[in-house]
């Protein structure tokens, strides 16, 4: 089994990890790196639960093989708090009770934050548009549409 | 498996030529969900996303070369590349969600020789020619040549399709598709239909071409749609001829995204629809340029 040295940038930080050739993204970051909040939900593309940004790029990193990221800078939905505060996404989720069990919650957040730093002032078409790479099976989609709607509007006018 | 990540195109083909294993790959949002469902892992995959004349869209005089490993969210933000394109940028924007769309590229979506491609009726109904880099150097061959079943491609192991080439629209020429889901997002196509008209001044079809997708082995191209299409001025008779001849053209299969009946159906009802797409097109462009 070949196994390559990977280095790129992730959040921010600087890090580097081993990684056999065929291994997923996904299974790097959540292994190699302790990034769990990407989760494998179907692991072809089609649930976005493993969405993640990388180059500008939406992605679902289920369908990255991990030495594809290397001199790559990667958002997660770790990358998305500050130090002592959430994002505004991630706020109005909260508050918008955008989750239940929360298994697509992490996808659903990088997913809207690509789209708002695309487009800070969607319709709420767009955003169903957008968010329509991520599959979501308990809450239901209009939370977390009006949710993100929400946070647009306060990350345009902040507080 | 090994990953290799080539810069040059006679290195992928080394790669390529060294182990009649390897794969080639862009996006890899089909490779990859094969590999889940059983294909049998390659010995090696070689990403063809770091070799620059792969990755890179231009116009050079009249005519567009589109890398074959694009991702196709690239082509859909190209503004002019959309506008001489429209409908083959609307078919490349059908593809999967924004995730998939900013990894698929047309050159993948072609290779991996689904039926259903979205965006291989339009590059057919635009005359593209697939550049493909082998043995032998380069050879230029019609889009319409390169799949020759499900799954199965006119290219010989070692041979890589490196981009497309587009010839400008001529004037008062425009092109349009058209896909039938059961959703409005994220499915797979039950029947898709590209259409490309030219008007003349007087808003008579001076020419026509039409493929269909998701209805046959491989894209078709409806020749006799196209000729109950050119000379007319796209009334209701000529129209309607349009989609029988379409809907004749169908070789489908029943399976649970549609019935043979509904195919044959639907593929007439897209040709005449996509027909008036591309006809409005020309019309609107004209009409705002003032020189109708």
């Amino acid at each position: 089994m070949s196994r390559t040295h990977v280095t790129c940038e992730v959040n921010g930080d600087a890090v580097d990890f081993l990684t056999e050739d065929g291994e997923s993204l996904l299974n790097a970051l959540r292994d190699e790196l302790g990034l769990i909040g990407a989760k494998e939900g179907c692991g072809t593309g089609d649930c976005g639960a493993c969405s993640i940004i990388m180059n500008g790029r939406l992605q679902c990193s289920c369908l990255i093989f991990a030495p594809e990221a290397d001199g790559a800078a990667i958002t997660t939905c770790e990358g998305l708090a500050s130090a002592d505060e959430l994002h505004p996404l991630q706020q109005c989720f909260l508050e918008g009770a955008a989750l239940q069990c929360g298994i697509c919650t992490p996808g659903f957040l990088v997913a809207a934050k690509a789209l708002l730093d695309e487009n800070p002032d969607p319709t709420e078409t767009e955003v169903r548009y957008a968010l329509a790479g991520n599959l979501c099976r308990c809450t239901g989609y209009d939370k977390i549409v009006r949710s993100v709607l929400e946070a647009a509007v306060q990350i345009r006018t902040p507080a | 498996m090994k990953y290799a990540a080539p810069t040059t195109i006679d290195e992928a083909r080394a790669l390529l030529a060294a182990d009649g294993d390897a794969i080639v790959f862009a996006g890899a949002t089909d490779v990859v969900p094969q590999m889940r469902g059983g294909r049998p892992e390659p010995s090696m995959v070689i990403d063809l996303k770091k070799i620059d004349r792969l990755m890179s869209v231009s116009l050079d005089g009249d005519t567009w070369s589109v890398g074959a490993a694009v991702p196709t969210s690239v082509l859909t933000a190209d503004a002019a590349f959309t506008a001489d394109f429209p409908g083959l940028s609307e078919a490349a924007g059908l593809i999967g969600s924004d995730q998939i769309q900013n990894r698929c590229s047309l050159g993948g979506n072609l290779c991996n020789a689904s039926p259903a491609a979205d965006s291989v009726p339009a590059l057919v109904v635009n005359d593209a020619i697939a550049v493909i880099a082998g043995g032998g150097g380069e050879r230029r061959v019609p889009v319409a040549e390169v799949v020759t079943g499900p799954g199965q491609t006119s290219l010989a192991h070692g041979e890589i399709v490196v981009c497309f080439e587009l010839a400008r629209p001529a004037a008062r020429t425009s092109d349009a598709y058209l896909r039938l889901i059961p959703r409005t997002e994220m499915d797979i196509a039950v029947v898709g239909a590209g259409v490309r008209l030219t008007l003349d001044g007087d808003g008579t079809v001076s020419a026509a071409t039409v493929a269909l997708g998701a209805v046959a082995p491989t894209v078709v191209r409806v020749p006799a749609a196209e000729a109950a299409l050119a000379g007319s001025s796209l009334d209701d008779a000529a129209l309607a001829a349009a989609a029988a001849a379409a809907s004749d053209a169908c070789n489908p299969i029943d399976d649970k995204r549609g019935t043979i009946n509904y195919r044959r159906q639907v593929a007439g009802v897209l040709t005449r629809r996509a027909a008036g797409i591309a006809a409005d097109r020309i019309r609107t462009r004209n009409g705002q340029q003032g020189d109708s």
